[in-house]
């Protein structure tokens, strides 16, 4: 176990520096990093000084190696907007945008779960054609758009709400929901026919057998294992839920690093924007090394060599 | 015995693609959504009631017909400006199925190279290309998109490519895995040991081999990318006027919620529609192409 940890650990630093070199790139070749930092009359003598004093006349390798220098010390650029350390203003506003990860996948866990089990329990019935059709139709829907209706259904026409903001823990209610019935939606398919299998299983019908009943079977005996595949699609939601936060941070205007990140890109703060696509990869990663990790916890045939 | 073949002569004349279409009823109803959706596209300006930049100042945000105060006029109401609100989203279908189209070939093309490239050589390409891919994955696509949208300055070819190229890991890692099975097949080994060039051998009976795979990828793909164009437009970093696209109505729509609804609802319907037809098209196709229903 804790010799899988390593590998993965260091399966993970060729990746994280593949990383740093799509956003130096994507930053350095794509665009021209001084193309916003000098008003608009600047001539061009004036933006070749910024660019050697920046040192962007340097062969593009010799920058890379730079900059990698520098994030090691922790030195990740300054936002020429704030005129203060980017990363320092990407952290503050983690807290928030894990908060409303945190809180849609709980909702989408609260759904999907019961709504799985159930759909498979009933395979078949009017409901569970019901319910696969809500989750396809949650699926093709974008969630920006989702999160634009529930706002016209429960904050301008129920005025249960509020529109935008954070004003406290009400306000998290609707983001959190646009984000989580697109997770649901992934998740409910996947948790009934999980369910589907494993009630077939030699196991649930010794349990039926020893005249257990039927709720303790389905919650005893097959919850359990049905849900071991659940958690990987839960860590692979994780970047759907970052990905898809960018934009509902803006719809519902919640201070998040999404949303934060929607205004550097547009205005150009190229050093915030490095730093923030740096952190919402680690997160991923993380994630995606913790439910490998877990995953091998609660199944113990699962052994990696 | 006689039954069947009674069934099977009576049936003969329908191709079988069309059968099990009939059969799959979603898969009907997908089939019948592309087209229509593809028809307003090409056909926009004859289906159209009124031309998408022509503004009717008397008539700004009227309500759908069907509401109060509505008129038959303008059948979902108008916006802000006063432009017909159906004939913009029948517009709007046409940047939607191009950037959809055009970009999954990016995608399918670079994906495709790259996936043939780490399953049939391996070794230390396969883990660079396979570590790409991770890092890739990692990164939330709409995300890298906008970066590269905002740097580029956004027109409608960058748009495409830049949606491409950052959809290209599905196709990398699903052909590289079927490349992986069919090395291990016994036709490409003899090829291998008869001395067939590597070209040969990846053109002849791999590449033919991943199609069916690559075609189902290929739809899903083409709703995924229409959804990312609408993301960009949404936050207007996308299409912008002249051109119209259903993201960027939606984001006009987004500031009138409060007292016109119709704004924002009508172009999320029609892109939730297009999505959804084109994942029942998708998983028919996966269904259809599957070797093992094809006695069905």
């Amino acid at each position: 176990m804790l010799r899988y940890f390593f590998k993965r650990v260091g399966q993970m630093i060729p990746v994280l520096l593949i990383i740093t070199l799509i956003v130096f790139l994507l930053v350095n070749v794509a665009g021209d990093p001084t193309a916003n930092m000098l008003p608009l009359d600047a001539t061009e003598e004036d933006h070749e000084i910024l660019r050697e004093a920046m040192g962007l006349n340097r062969p593009i390798l010799v920058q890379y190696v730079d900059y990698l220098g520098d994030m090691l010390k922790g030195d990740f650029g300054t936002s020429y907007r704030y005129s203060l350390p980017a990363l320092d203003l990407a952290m503050e506003r983690i807290p928030a945008s894990l908060k409303l990860a945190g809180t849609a996948l709980l909702f989408a866990l609260i759904l999907a779960i019961p709504l799985g089990i159930f759909s498979a329990q009933f395979a078949n019935s009017p409901f569970d054609i019901v319910i696969s059709g809500v989750s396809v139709l949650g699926r093709a829907m974008p969630n920006f758009w989702v999160g634009i209706m529930l706002i016209l259904l429960f904050a301008v026409k129920l005025k249960w709400f509020p529109v935008s903001g954070s004003t406290g823990a009400i306000s998290l209610v609707l983001p959190a929901l646009t984000l989580a019935i697109q997770s649901a939606s992934q998740i409910i398919p996947l948790v009934r026919s999980n369910m589907l299998t494993i009630m077939n299983e030699d196991y649930i019908r010794t349990a039926r057998s020893k005249g257990l009943r039927e709720s303790a079977v389905v919650c005893i005996h097959a919850f359990k294992n049905a849900l071991v595949p659940v958690v990987t699609i839960v860590a692979l939601e994780l970047p759907g839920l970052i990905g898809g936060a960018l934009i509902t941070e803006t719809v519902f205007a919640w201070p998040g690093l999404g949303q934060f990140l929607i205004q550097a890109i547009n205005n150009k703060d190229m050093s915030v924007v490095q730093v923030c696509i740096f952190l919402i990869a680690c997160i991923t990663l993380a994630a995606n090394l913790l439910a490998d990790l877990v995953y091998c916890l609660i199944d113990p045939r699962i052994r990696y060599e | 015995m006689k039954k069947n073949q009674v069934y099977c002569e009576k049936t003969h004349r329908v191709p079988r693609w069309l059968r099990s279409l009939w059969r799959s009823k979603t898969g009907l109803i997908g089939l019948l959504i592309v087209l229509t959706v593809t028809i307003c596209a090409v056909f926009a300006p004859y289906i159209a009631p009124y031309s998408p930049s022509e503004m009717h100042p008397v008539d700004m945000l009227v309500p759908p017909f069907f509401s109060e105060g509505g008129s038959t006029r303008y059948l979902l109401g108008t916006d802000n400006l006063g432009y017909d609100i159906l004939s913009r989203i029948i517009y709007g279908a046409r940047v939607s199925l191009l950037i959809g189209v055009l970009s999954v070939v990016v995608a399918g093309v670079i994906g495709t190279l790259l996936g043939l490239l780490a399953g049939y050589y391996g070794g230390i390409l396969d883990g660079i290309i396979m570590r790409i891919t991770d890092a890739f994955h990692s990164i939330p696509r709409t995300l890298l998109a906008l970066v590269a949208v905002v740097l580029m300055n956004g027109s409608l070819v960058t748009i495409i490519i830049v949606i491409g190229v950052t959809g290209w890991i599905t196709y990398a890692r699903l052909i590289r895995s079927e490349v992986l099975s069919l090395r291990q097949r016994e036709f490409v080994k003899a090829a291998i040991t008869i001395g067939t060039p590597d070209w040969q051998i990846i053109t002849r009976h791999i590449l033919p081999n991943v199609f069916s795979s690559f075609v189902v990828v290929s739809t899903l793909a083409v709703a995924s990318s229409i959804i990312a164009e609408t993301s960009l437009s949404f936050l207007g970093l996308g299409i912008n006027p002249p051109d119209i696209s259903w993201g960027f109505m939606l984001s006009i729509g987004r500031n009138y919620l409060s007292s016109h609804w119709w704004v924002a609802t009508w172009p999320g319907i029609a892109l939730t529609v297009t999505v959804l037809g084109i994942m029942f098209l998708g998983n028919w196709l996966r269904d259809y192409l599957d070797p093992h229903n094809q006695g069905l």
